[in-house]
């Protein structure tokens, strides 16, 4: 079969590649691009570990086909730090230790940043409803959450 | 923690009580690995790749029980891109099938790759390796599998009944008495006292039974790996595992080579919870590789996870306690039925000894039978067994402070167990926490705070061995005076910060100046797998006994140095120094300097430790959980929620924390949602996340935690585990709470919408 050239954007870098019809953007990440920050944890869109932004909207990349991605604009946990300096999310999740096994941790960062710029200051609430499609099995989510609404009070108060 | 493997713990490295006072153990810094963490370099099982590498899948069987008539691969071995295809016959021949736990590694094989039949829905019958991952799927639905349905059984108490189909048989071990279904494989019985006579002195007396369904372990990360073998018998896997030692072992024999020629790496795991401690498709990628004489790369869907990995147990439970108005206790007993998949290994003598270890009795008796069913094996999962004998004992202690009007905190300090209990399991307990625990709870605000309309609090207890286990453990010093340790147990939630922390309190150099590495099964002796919360005990005892190995070197350079004795010289602050005026005049030396000159004063400088420590001590929780039953829906929710448990020595308090909130969370799940359900057909219907639903962000509240510091007198510090015993008491303590709230006393995990809206409907008909 015949493979589909695709020229797109990734993290601010222009990239092309050939990809099977059937592969999602998460399988052309992964293996055609060696971006393996995303994680695959279900390939059925229930877990958000795979979580990118596509236009600056955030999808589950399991569910998108590579093909799919044909001039948009993919951003990825690989591209959220600006080189050496972290994102401040990236800083808290390390200082809160809102990560103990860390394979949820990319998703949860790209959906968090995503939401941030949404909405510099959301409640718990609307924190715990934005981070439901991620599912952390290690956490129980207290440490997340706290360090997802100290980042937007530290950004709020940095801006 | 396998079961052959538990006995009762003692000795181990003493306990100083003089350490008191800490530099860096007992502070949060930030974890080794939290930059590779955040930014997605962190390399997790799926993540690494070879030159030349193929994907492999994996045929499972659609039914429950089945006689494989014949396995045709001509089809997908004459499609293009296929490079391997095996089956059961590409594995080692000489592993002998024995009774019980004896034929474990037998037992091992037959869930790697069916023989002569399939046992249960998702076992794997045989596999193919391709140029991709989407031509070996396409390859995979073209190897033709003929089966001949056989007749099948999913529930415990069903496989126990006299008619019901029989997995395998030959498989019992003598343990069990005569008269039941050759699926009964093991049988458990102990306890202490007479319990008639302990019944007969109650005021109170209930007895009642209970159900739990099996769960999933629910990483995140399926499990993965990339092997290559060669015909020379040589080779390397890469895998998320919780120990790879032991995936060195089962690999070597299952794939028939010598077990020091697989080196083994264990990837950076996505969650294991005791399911990552066993082989699945490891042995399947060697031998696909070997076949192929390619890398090849494997790794598992959701849905395989689910069908094919890691639940528990599930169980079905009779408890019998009698109290005193006062609420003594008198007699306990408890019948522990346990269905492990279509093998043996379910944990009845964990469910059995845990059961009412809380609690001191001088009358306790309790029964457990393992039985086998058309399910997977299971696996580990936190404190394997403990949860659901906590969830039924704790639900009849409940039931019996309700009807005798009493305080449940009060009754368990009345009856708990302390240090010089006989354990309801039969050692004298050493120095224990429980009272501790309890005492603290009390005094949380939580326990006092009003309730609304709606809401119920529940509290119980809960139980864990822990264990120490084989360990070794390697620190090295760098010229400029920083040091590399290297430990072989997996970093599954952080590890890697308490192991820096307590090398640093040892030689007296900062944090930062450690670097932790997870060395592979070449570069270290043996390491017992990351379970049994054993790692934060036993590789940090290793860690701190590696360190003063090295102390002690860096101390006698020091001597020889100043031309005195090493007894003469003291360590302090990551300082050589003279130990007092008789030694001699001489300015302190610190470690940099020392290490800078180690090449001309007697080399590198090493130091090691390898033992298996036995003084892992015993930990105890208490948990309180206010929670709201809505009566039109049947939904539970948690609205607040308290974890008190006893840690010993807390070494890094945050990845405590951590560890006491994601086993209540968990604990969430499988007392609220979370559930196996298989059809008639013996076909697991809910292998996805979305019907499989592990507690999200917006199912929880905040979880408070107090940790309790009452020393093990086994660990220099007195660490204790703390990984497991926080998942014991959530069953118990939520269906408290929904009892509360709703009314009605619920008897059967999941307390999902339908059996709440059951239990209500029961109770408003009398």
């Amino acid at each position: 079969m015949s493979k589909i050239h695709v020229t797109t954007t990734v993290n601010g870098d222009e990239v092309e590649f050939l990809c099977d019809s059937r592969e999602t953007l998460l399988d052309v990440l992964r293996d055609r691009l060696n971006l393996t920050g995303a994680k695959e944890g279900c390939g059925t869109g229930d877990c958000g570990a795979c979580s990118v932004e596509v236009d600056g909207r955030l999808v589950c990349s399991c569910l998108m086909l590579g093909a799919e991605a044909e001039g948009k604009s993919i951003a990825t946990v690989e591209g959220i730090a600006e080189g050496e300096e972290l994102h401040p999310l990236q800083k808290k999740f390390i200082e809160y230790a809102a990560l103990q096994c860390g394979i949820c941790t990319p998703g949860i960062l790209v959906a968090a940043k995503n939401l941030l710029e949404r909405n510099p200051d959301p409640t718990e609430t609307e924190v715990r409803y934005w981070l439901a499609g991620n599912l952390c099995r290690c956490t129980g989510y207290d440490k997340i959450i706290r360090a997802v609404m100290d980042t937007a009070k530290d950004m709020r108060e940095a801006s | 923690m396998a079961l052959d493997e538990y006995k009762p713990q003692k000795g181990g490295t003493e306990y100083d009580p003089e350490k008191t006072e800490f530099t860096f153990v007992g502070t949060r810094p930030d974890r080794p690995d939290g930059l590779d963490k955040v930014t997605g370099r962190a390399k997790f099982g799926a993540d690494m790749s070879a030159p030349g590498m193929l994907h492999a899948a994996i045929v499972r069987s659609p039914h429950a029980h089945a006689r494989i008539v014949k396995i045709d691969t001509s089809k997908a071995e004459a499609m293009k891109g296929v490079k391997a295809v095996v089956t059961r016959a590409d594995f080692a021949d000489d592993i002998p099938f024995k009774p019980g736990m004896g034929g474990e590694l037998w037992n091992v094989l037959e869930n790697v790759m069916a023989g002569e039949k399939a046992l249960y829905d998702g076992h794997a019958v045989a596999a193919v390796a391709a140029t991709s991952a989407l031509e070996a799927r396409d390859a995979a639905k073209l190897i033709e599998v003929e089966y001949e349905v056989l007749p099948h059984v999913t529930d415990v108490d069903k496989a126990m009944a006299p008619d019901a189909p029989v997995i395998r048989a030959g498989t019992r071990d003598r343990s069990v008495p005569e008269g039941f279904n050759e699926n009964v494989v093991r049988y458990h019985e102990s306890g202490h006292g007479d319990v008639e006579s302990g019944f007969a002195e109650a005021d109170l007396v209930i007895e009642d039974h209970f159900k739990t369904e099996a769960t999933h372990q629910g990483y995140i990360e399926p499990h993965a790996c990339l092997a290559m073998l060669g015909n020379d018998g040589k080779g390397e896997l890469w895998c998320c595992t919780q120990g790879h030692w032991n995936v060195q072992k089962l690999c070597a024999a299952l794939v028939g080579i010598e077990q020091s020629q697989l080196r083994v790496t264990a990837s950076e795991i996505g969650g294991g919870f005791g399911g990552k401690t066993a082989v699945f498709i490891e042995p399947v990628a060697l031998a696909l590789s070997r076949k192929a004489n390619r890398p090849v790369k494997l790794v598992m869907s959701r849905s395989e996870v689910f069908r094919a990995t890691g639940p528990t147990a599930s169980t079905s439970m009779d408890i019998k306690i009698g109290m005193k108005k006062d609420g003594t206790i008198t007699a306990a007993q408890g019948t522990f039925r346990l269905q492990g998949g279509a093998f043996p290994g379910a944990p009845c003598e964990f469910t059995a000894m845990c059961a009412f270890a809380p609690y001191a009795l001088e009358n306790v008796h309790q029964v457990g039978y393992d039985v086998m069913t058309n399910r997977p094996k299971q696996a580990a999962y936190r404190a394997p067994g403990s949860p659901m004998a906590a969830f039924a004992v704790e639900s009849v202690i409940d039931e019996l402070c309700k009807q005798l009007d009493l305080d449940p905190i009060e009754v368990r300090l009345k009856n708990a167990s302390k240090e010089g209990t006989k354990a309801s399991y039969g050692p004298r307990f050493q120095r224990i926490g429980l009272v501790e625990t309890l005492e603290a709870a009390k005094a949380h605000p939580h326990y006092s705070a009003p309730l609304k309309p709606g809401q119920g609090r529940g509290i119980s207890c809960g139980f864990w061995f822990n264990h120490g286990g084989e360990t070794s453990v390697t620190l090295a010093m760098s010229e400029d005076g920083s040091a590399q340790l290297m430990v072989g147990t997996p970093d599954i939630g952080g590890s890697r910060a308490s192991m820096a922390l307590m090398a640093a309190e040892e030689l007296g150099i900062p944090y930062e100046n450690i670097r932790v590495t997870i060395a592979d099964t070449a570069s270290l002796g043996y390491n017992e797998v990351s379970h049994g919360s054993r790692v934060t005990y036993a590789s940090g005892l290793a860690t701190i006994q590696a360190a003063r190995d090295t102390v002690r070197k860096l101390k006698k350079r020091a001597a020889d140095k100043w031309g005195i004795d090493e007894d003469a010289v003291y360590w302090e602050d990551g300082y050589a120094k003279p130990s007092g005026p008789n030694a001699g005049e001489f300015e302190p030396m610190h470690i940099s300097k020392i290490c800078a000159k180690m090449g001309a004063t007697g080399g590198p400088i090493v130091g090691h430790y390898e033992a298996t420590p036995e003084g892992a001590g015993v930990s105890f929780a208490t948990h309180i959980v206010d929670a709201e039953v809505d009566p039109e829906t049947g939904k539970t929710s948690v609205v607040r929620y308290t974890v008190v448990q006893d840690a010993g020595k807390a070494i890094h308090p945050t990845y405590v924390e951590g560890q006491y909130q994601g086993g209540a969370a968990q604990g969430i799940g499988w007392a609220l949602n979370e559930e196996y359900i298989y059809g008639e057909d013996g076909r697991l219907q809910n292998s996805v996340f979305l019907d499989y639903r592990i507690p999200v962000a917006s199912d929880l509240p905040m979880i408070d935690t107090v940790i309790v510091e009452v020393p093990n007198p086994g660990h220099p510090y007195g660490v204790r585990g703390v990984g497991e015993t926080s998942i014991c008491p959530p069953l118990a303590a939520i269906a408290n709470a929904v009892s509360a709230a709703a009314g009605a006393r619920l008897r059967e995990l999941p307390m999902s919408p339908p059996r709440i809206l059951a239990a209500l409907e029961k109770q408003a008909n009398g």
